[in-house]
């Protein structure tokens, strides 16, 4: 009885499941244009064990409040293997801040350590499916060359970064797939600003 | 201005601010317990938040249903997701925007262990509306902005 209730759940998640990739994946790759005017591709990434996504912009409260934490990340996680790559998808028609002059002033001011891009036809949050800033996906390289998702959702448990306990998704995901294991949990919801869509 | 209605205007203004909410703190298992009991038909749920453009937008169509529908039944809770820490400035949010509709405060900071038990189809991007109709526990969930008429059509299933 209690397989055919994981069967029935497990059928149930699936019907639920939107558009965009899941855990266990293969990571779309992306050409989008840097801060620095460059151009970065995920594909340009070839000696890590992984990447980290992160859909993130400049005027959510939420993904302001992490702005700290994920240079502290990229600083901790690239050296072992795990750059962080930040992308913006917001429609800056409605959110002006998030324009790609306010991303350069904004990496500037807070010293990011990390690309930070600009989805400008929101193709690659589509593509990921992400929904909300900020939304993180975890890839990690295979030996093809070919990216595959092994988390997907928040940076740590504490948005508002006020529990010393917190719990650390993504660190511990590294630590796992850095140890041979899956990360657990693979896949995490928080509270995030909507990606602003264009209309 | 004589005096008497300089004083009547002064008591009328501390009645209007003694009449503002004090927006309730809840854990998630006390909001549970309040959608399991809830006395009104058909209650609407808004997870909004006080920074949230697009919550903001979309109070006043929540508002304008719970006044329309009111007979029917329909009520709307706003529950704030704002930090605990940010209690004042909620209070003074509604007050200011002299919500009618209940608000009440989520305090619950680890969001993955509840997004779920509110609906499966959220991500957790804000504003989200679940709604719940007391009579066979049936329930609706809506990630994004809601304009009145698209609130309408969304609840109109569950008035029967």
């Amino acid at each position: 009885m209690k397989k055919v209730c994981s069967i029935l759940a497990f059928m149930a998640f699936g019907m639920l499941a939107f558009a965009g990739i899941e855990v266990g994946d293969f990571a779309p790759d992306f050409k989008l244009k840097n801060i620095d005017g460059k151009m970065v591709s995920l594909s340009d990434y070839k000696d890590v064990k992984g990447v980290v996504v992160i859909f993130t912009c400049n005027h959510c409260p939420y993904a302001v409040l992490y702005e700290d934490r994920i240079v502290a990340l990229n600083s901790k996680l690239k050296g072992l293997g795990f750059p962080v790559v930040a992308i913006n998808s917001n429609d800056a028609s409605k959110y002006p801040d998030d324009n790609f002059e306010g991303m350069v002033k904004r990496a500037k001011d807070k010293g990011f350590n990390f690309p930070y891009l600009h989805d400008e036809s929101q193709a690659i949050a589509k593509a990921y499916g992400a929904t909300r800033t900020p939304h993180a996906f975890l890839l990690t390289r295979g030996n093809s060359g070919k990216f595959s998702v092994a988390y997907i959702g928040a940076i740590d448990n504490d948005t508002e970064n006020t529990n010393p306990d917190k719990t650390k998704y993504i660190e511990n995901a590294v630590t796992a797939i850095n140890s041979g294991k899956k990360p657990d949990p693979a896949s995490t919801k928080a509270i995030g600003c909507t990606i602003k869509w264009k209309q | 201005m004589p005096k008497w209605i300089l004083g009547m205007v002064l008591w009328f203004g501390f009645g209007q601010a003694l009449l503002a909410q004090n927006v309730e703190i809840l854990t998630f298992e006390q909001l549970q317990v309040r959608i399991a009991n809830q006395k009104q038909e058909v209650v609407l749920y808004n997870f909004w938040a006080t920074w949230c453009k697009p919550c903001v937008e979309e109070m006043p169509a929540f508002e304008k249903l719970a006044l329309d529908y009111r007979e029917k039944g329909v009520a709307v809770v706003f529950v704030s997701i704002d930090f605990k820490s940010k209690h004042a400035k909620v209070v003074e949010f509604v007050g200011q925007k002299q919500l009618k509709s209940e608000v009440v405060l989520l305090n619950a900071p680890d969001y993955n262990a509840w997004i779920d038990k509110v609906s499966t189809e959220w991500s957790g991007a804000i504003p989200a509306t679940l709604v719940v109709k007391r009579t066979g526990k049936v329930s609706k969930f809506h990630e994004g902005s809601f304009t009145y008429e698209e609130l309408v059509n969304f609840i109109k299933p569950l008035l029967k």
